[in-house]
């Protein structure tokens, strides 16, 4: 059969098959596979599709799903709607980028492994850490290797995790726990932040880390220093702080309270939601942890004519060198959602961070607000906010959603399947690209319910 | 003259690459309680955004791609990457639907996953399959969490070995031992497949079970299989299938037949979705009816037409990662899948056969071949013939490779090949390509014997040439700093 995407047309798979002696190609596959394990049919599957036929049928599947940018999207949980420069997409579509594999080959490979390092360098900007690496899955499985290097380098087997950290990512970390035999201690909220005192109790000697977001699954900033402070309390014990990539553009970065690893969810920095992946996850370190770190890090060094170059290093922690010693399964990163996230950074830039930052900063509040002083609702939590916030209604947040949703809003998220007893909370998420005139009719709509 | 500079240098105070519309809601003081704020802005770059542009394009001009060269990477597939998965994948009704959406707003979605589910339960003669994994090696952890659930479910966690091949890829003992297993090593026979010998000889009651690659990474089906699969069954454990190979085998052999009860798939190898650099993959697993309880939630399912998300699994080993998975990937594999059909993905393993036994056969007369019979999609040559002879290693070689605008190969893998090169050339190539390629090794060959002293210094022509890694190892330098 002749293709589109098959270059070899009949006389050269004849002259190719004559070459090695061969009449068929039923010689060759019969001279290698068991003929009591060759598959005998025909695979079940639909009819091939002309190209014209394959972009009719996905731009149907496509339209049958509602996207959130056709209504006024609140959503948020760890991924949100933010505004993505035009350029980012034309970047990340160079197929020099993304038709190429892992760098192996440093001397042809230059771009990519050029953009990791500048990529590790703004992320070390960001978090104010000494080493980042080039990438992970997500936040989730970040946070789940964040654990697992915790353990290895205090050679405990204590988590201490807050509550407030996104249910996913507990999740996520609870999977890979039971796997690993980590035990897992889960200090709840207070107040919507983690209670300090029950984590307090709960840290000692055999703790290996203590995990905490900020701002956290409640859109709350959480005072880092103090539970910093509690590191003391264990004897290695690892201060482990997810974040929220943009929010550091206001919020004090976690290198100025003593974190030893920084992770979080990298879409918001130029990658669309795209229904929860691909996206990617940042993971920073202080430097002492280095040799302890998941995933690929790019170095800079110099060629035989004295030229700068970039090259993977350390590679003596990674699997296809040390094999079952190493220190991550990680092999390949998301290193086109990084290139996205560092075209992001570089446009955006110094003053973009802080302004974007800012702006959700404003209008998260503007909305808190409005809602806040609407009858029926009321914001339950009392802590500062960044971009997202806990709101309770009245009635269940169904009824609230149905309403809502035929007026062209995406309200929020339903707290309830996370949170025993919050059947009638949902958590709201503003960023920049929100407008004045769309929350006001947001909260006109929450009144109508 | 290209534009090397890192994107820090060329940054220069109040440029700007954005612009967001002014603020228009009421401007607020301390909503920020002071200890909480950023005193030092990030000294992220100022740079115009055609400068940044310029920036990228130049930095993606020192990359070798799939898109501008032939690039036999074995075990990689680097094969062509369809350019409407692009396009369709960026479709807004996939690309800015939001995952906290309801059920009722993303039926397109789920019933696109259902319908990849039930084409990769098929081309994998598996039952169910989750498309949770982001990629290979996390498709790996996610299987072997699934053998641990197994076990541990039956009351048999004092299982606690994995057995594995030598030829085996680098991930399989790193994921192993990220599971809480350990892993044991079996040497491969002078055919260069498992040894059934030595096989028998680890297997016991603490076995969990094996993992394999079939084609194995010396590109031979394991012609025991089915022996392999009842000896390792008939000890308790289970069979592991790597799926980094399967570009060789559809419509062919399907590993659900052969007596695997577990794989995983690299969307991105056999699929058609582009590596991205390395990353975003995509690496579902698919399992036998006896391990569809543990696998990862949510599960979609289907009911009167209707697709819905299934938590209600209590023996499931919990979530590997957030959502559902990479599932722009996932929309580029169902499109390649649907423009393939049956016909086409069985002619994509003939073509990909076919080519490397093509140039197997023409490079066994210039190099050294271990083993020396049919491969499948890929075939292992050896340096062996040039380093004795003439002392130019393997590196030496696929570096003048460079010179030629030719990506190497994988080099020194597997393990028990002497100076390896792992070549695969995909069903994306075409025979003059492969001509071509055949016609540069064989040059390289030739000069081995007649100026081997040139060939050490390659490259010459690429944007940099060899590279002093192991000062970058003794004294990392992994991120800019300001000078002074």
């Amino acid at each position: 059969m002749n293709h589109q995407f098959l270059p070899n047309n009949e006389e050269s798979r004849q002259e190719m098959l004559k070459s090695l002696g061969l009449n068929s190609i039923e010689e060759l596959f019969g001279c290698c596979i068991p003929e009591n394990v060759r598959f005998k049919g025909k695979l079940n599957l639909p009819k091939p599709l002309s190209e014209l036929e394959a972009r009719r049928l996905l731009t149907q599947i496509a339209n049958v799903n509602q996207p959130a940018s056709e209504l006024v999207s609140f959503l948020g949980g760890g991924v949100a709607d933010h505004y993505i420069p035009a350029s980012v997409n034309h970047i990340i579509s160079r197929s020099e980028f993304y038709t190429a594999y892992t760098p192996y080959q440093a001397e042809v490979s230059q771009g990519t492994l050029q953009n990791i390092f500048e990529f590790q360098t703004l992320i070390c900007m960001l978090t104010g850490m000494d080493v980042a690496n080039a990438s992970m899955y997500d936040g989730a499985s970040a946070l789940a290797e964040a654990v697992l290097m915790a353990s290895s380098v205090s050679r405990q087997n204590k988590i201490v995790i807050s509550q407030t950290v996104n249910p996913q990512y507990r999740e996520t970390v609870q999977t890979y726990a039971r796997a690993t035999g980590l035990e897992i201690v889960e200090i709840p909220h207070k107040d919507g932040q983690t209670d300090l005192e029950a984590m307090e109790e709960a840290i000692d000697d055999k703790t290996a880390a203590i995990a905490f977001q900020s701002p956290n699954f409640f859109g709350i900033i959480e005072d880092p220093f103090p539970i910093s402070k509690l590191k003391e309390k264990g004897k290695k014990t690892l201060l482990i702080s997810v974040v929220d990539p943009l929010s550091l553009g206001v919020i004090v970065p976690p290198g100025d309270y003593d974190a030893d690893i920084v992770l979080g969810e990298g879409q918001p920095m130029g990658n669309p939601v795209s229904f929860g992946g691909p996206h990617l996850g940042f993971f920073a370190a202080r430097e002492k942890l280095i040799r302890k770190m998941p995933g690929r890090l790019i170095g800079q060094t110099e060629d035989v004519d004295g030229k700068r170059g970039f090259v993977m290093t350390l590679q003596t922690r990674e699997q296809h060198i040390r094999r079952h010693r190493a220190t991550s399964n990680i092999c390949t990163n998301q290193a086109l959602n990084a290139l996205a996230a560092a075209s992001y950074l570089n446009l955006m830039g110094k003053k973009g961070i802080q302004e974007v930052a800012h702006q959700c900063l404003q209008k998260a509040n503007y909305l808190k607000e409005k809602i806040d002083a609407l009858p029926g609702y009321s914001i339950p939590f009392n802590g500062p906010i960044f971009k997202e916030f806990a709101v309770k209604a009245n009635r269940p947040f169904q009824e609230v959603q149905k309403v809502l949703v035929d007026k062209g809003f995406l309200p929020g998220i339903h707290l309830e399947p996370y949170y025993e007893g919050m059947d009638d909370w949902f958590l709201v998420c503003v960023t920049e690209k929100r407008t004045r005139e769309e929350m006001d009719r947001f909260a006109a709509g929450l009144e109508g319910v | 003259m290209k534009d090397r500079d890192l994107i820090f240098e060329k940054s220069r105070p109040g440029k700007k690459g954005y612009s967001l519309p002014e603020l228009d809601v009421p401007q607020k003081q301390d909503l920020l309680p002071e200890n909480l704020q950023r005193k030092n802005p990030a000294p992220l770059p100022e740079v115009a955004e055609g400068e940044v542009l310029r920036h990228y394009i130049n930095l993606s001009q020192l990359n070798h791609s799939v898109d501008n060269g032939f690039y036999p990477l074995g075990s990689c597939t680097m094969k062509y990457n369809p350019k409407i998965n692009e396009d369709v994948s960026r479709l807004p009704g996939f690309a800015e639907l939001h995952p906290y959406q309801s059920e009722e707003m993303t039926q397109g979605a789920l019933k696109l996953m259902a319908e990849l589910e039930k084409y990769l339960c098929e081309i994998g003669g598996m039952d169910r399959v989750t498309l949770q994994p982001a990629a290979g090696a996390h498709g790996e952890l996610a299987g072997l969490m699934l053998i641990r659930a197994y076990h541990r479910h039956r009351g048999q966690d004092h299982r606690k070995k994995i057995i594995i091949p030598d030829s085996g890829h680098g991930t399989n003992p790193a994921s192993v031992t990220m599971c809480g297993y350990e892993t044991v090593e079996i040497p491969s026979d002078d055919k260069g497949c498992i040894d059934l010998e030595a096989l028998k000889e680890v297997l016991d009651d603490k076995v969990a079970g094996i993992m394999l690659t079939n084609p194995n990474t010396l590109g031979f089906y394991e012609e025991n299989i089915s022996e392999v699969c009842r000896l390792v069954h008939e000890s308790g454990g289970l069979l592991y299938y790597d799926g980094a190979n399967a570009n060789a085998i559809m419509g062919y052999s399907r590993p659900g037949d052969m007596g695997f009860d577990i794989l995983h798939f690299n969307l991105h190898k056999t699929f058609g979705t582009p590596h991205g650099g390395g990353g975003p993959g995509s690496g579902p697993v698919g399992v036998k009816d006896k391990l569809v309880p543990f696998l990862p939630n949510p599960m979609i399912e289907e009911e009167d037409g209707k697709y819905f998300l299934d938590y209600d699994r209590p023996q499931s080993i919990g979530r590997v990662r957030s959502f559902f998975g990479n599932f722009g990937v996932l929309v580029k594999a169902f499109t390649y899948i649907r423009m393939l059909g049956a016909e086409g993905l069985k002619q994509v393993s003939e073509d990909a056969v076919l080519n490397a036994n093509y140039i197997m056969e023409k490079l066994a007369k210039s190099y050294h071949l271990k083993y020396h019979r049919n491969c499948m999609h890929e075939f292992v040559l050896s340096g062996k013939k040039q380093k004795d002879e003439h002392g130019v290693t393997t590196t030496d070689i696929v570096k003048n490779l460079l010179d030629h605008g030719i990506h190497p190969p994988t080099v020194y893998f597997p393990l028990i090949v002497e100076e390896a090169m792992m070549i695969e050339p995909t069903e994306t190539e075409s025979k003059e390509t492969l001509d071509e390629f055949v016609a540069v090794m064989e040059k390289i060959a030739k000069m081995a014997e007649e100026d081997p002293e040139k060939l050490k210094e390659a490259p010459y022509t690429t944007p940099v040439r060899r590279l002093d890694e192991a000062g970058a190892a003794r004294n990392p330098i992994l991120k800019w700093e300001p000078k002074g």
